[in-house]
């Protein structure tokens, strides 16, 4: 490749209609409830681990439903399963099942 | 002994509820409507929120007994004066009518889409309004909506926009697009449907259970951005642009149908009438009553009323029960 001293940035754009949900799909089999997100970002605010940690499972939740979640499931690894998320989520979300499902299908060791 | 006349502007759901009370209390109601049939915006709708109640249903009972209420159709109002006695009313057919109380139910209209050029109604071949997708949910014909496999749904179309001219939540559209998105859905059970939200506004008794149910059981995916452009590809195929703002992301979907959720403006009669017989109007061109809170059905101007959605988006419950409030204010003042 010659080098013309300048280089193209990637789209950022998701492109939603080729998206893979396939794991979100999954995910929803063995949680009905991760489509009863809406998004409040309760669990993140009385996270523990996300005080000191990036750790969202609000965004996580989301980029898996965009089929985007690569750069986000990291963030798991600091998740202690404390439960404290399950305390406040306003929709009754088991999220502490929803978060060891999450982990079972992208093979994240908890 | 017979009691007075009253002059009813507008043969919606509000003016006729507002016409069978005043009957059911003695007086003779005359309903005026510039349509050719009584029903309003209702005689478009296939089905109501929360619990999908048919709309000709709905409108079945309210027509269905309106003996002793006069009631004209495709007459059109050309001037009314006011004397000490009341109003007399003067339409295009040569009748004029003298009456003590005057109730003005002059509904409202849909915001025009077409307005909003970038979502592109009527450029695009599949693009929808909401008004468009209850018409094809009554008919099931629309060669617009040939199976599609992604389905979105746009809020706010000329509600709280500034360069709409139209800064108002039009109240109603949240809960009508989370109802159409699960109907669409029933009817074509491989689509997936987006719905995109800046806030979402669902207020009343169990339509929280309509939204939880939009997202368990038909799956509808909500997302909050606002759509910024819609274009379309060669084969008629819609590209879609909008933020996730929880994601932080731009987005881009090819669809196959958008439907348009219009917002509600002022009936285009509400200007002339508001000028006609000096009733204020607020900057969102809804009329204004004497008191919003403990006077909404009544005007400044002695013997004069205002009820439903010439007032403000209304949802047809909360019109029922202000045609009724109305009926009995009308009463009071002339007894």
């Amino acid at each position: 490749m010659i080098d013309f001293g300048y280089s193209l940035s990637k789209s950022r754009t998701l492109r939603i209609d080729n998206l893979d949900d396939s794991r979100f799909k999954a995910l929803h089999k063995l949680e009905p409830d991760a489509y009863k997100c809406i998004g409040c970002g309760s669990c993140t605010a009385s996270c523990s681990a996300g005080v000191f940690t990036e750790l969202s499972l609000r965004k996580i939740l989301l980029s898996m439903q965009r089929g985007d979640e690569k750069e986000y499931l990291n963030q798991l690894q600091s998740c202690m399963l404390c439960g404290k998320c399950m305390l406040v989520c306003p929709r009754g979300i088991n999220t502490r099942h929803l978060i060891l499902s999450i982990c079972k299908i992208c093979s994240i060791e908890k | 002994m017979a009691k007075d006349n009253v002059v009813v502007i507008g043969g919606g759901p509000c003016g006729i509820e507002v016409s069978r009370n005043l009957r059911d209390m003695g007086y003779t109601p005359i309903l005026l409507e510039q349509q050719p049939e009584l029903g309003g915006h209702l005689r478009k709708w296939d089905r109501l929120f929360p619990e999908g109640v048919e709309a000709r249903k709905v409108l079945k009972e309210l027509t269905s007994d309106l003996k002793g209420v006069k009631w004209f159709t495709e007459v059109n109002i050309e001037s009314i004066q006011k004397s000490r006695k009341g109003y007399t009313v003067n339409v295009d057919t040569g009748m004029s009518f003298e009456t003590k109380a005057l109730v003005l139910t002059t509904g409202f209209k849909l915001f025009p889409a077409e307005n909003k050029q970038e979502y592109g109604y009527n450029i695009y071949e599949r693009v929808i309004t909401n008004a468009d997708l209850e018409q094809f949910f009554k008919t099931k014909k629309d060669s617009r909506i040939q199976n599609p496999k992604t389905i979105g749904f746009v809020h706010c179309v000329g509600s709280r926009d500034e360069k709409a001219c139209n800064r108002q939540c039009s109240k109603v559209c949240c809960a009508t697009a989370v109802k159409q998105a699960s109907e669409i859905k029933e009817l074509f059970p491989d689509a997936t449907v987006y719905c995109f939200y800046m806030d979402l506004r669902l207020f009343g008794r169990s339509y929280e259970d309509m939204y939880l149910n939009a997202q368990r059981k038909y799956g509808v995916r909500f997302i909050r951005g606002r759509v910024s452009e819609v274009s379309e590809d060669i084969d008629g195929k819609l590209y879609v642009k909008a933020e996730d703002t929880l994601l932080g992301k731009p987005m881009k979907i090819k669809m196959d149908l958008l439907v348009l959720m219009t917002g509600i403006l002022p009936g285009d009669s509400t200007r002339p009438f508001a000028e006609m017989l000096k009733v204020p109007t607020g900057e969102d061109g809804f009329f204004t009553p004497k008191d919003t809170i403990l006077e909404p059905c009544v005007t400044k101007e002695s013997g004069l009323f205002v009820a439903g959605a010439c007032t403000g988006p209304k949802t047809i419950p909360e019109t029922i029960s202000e045609a009724r409030a109305t009926a009995i204010q009308v009463h009071k003042y002339l007894s």
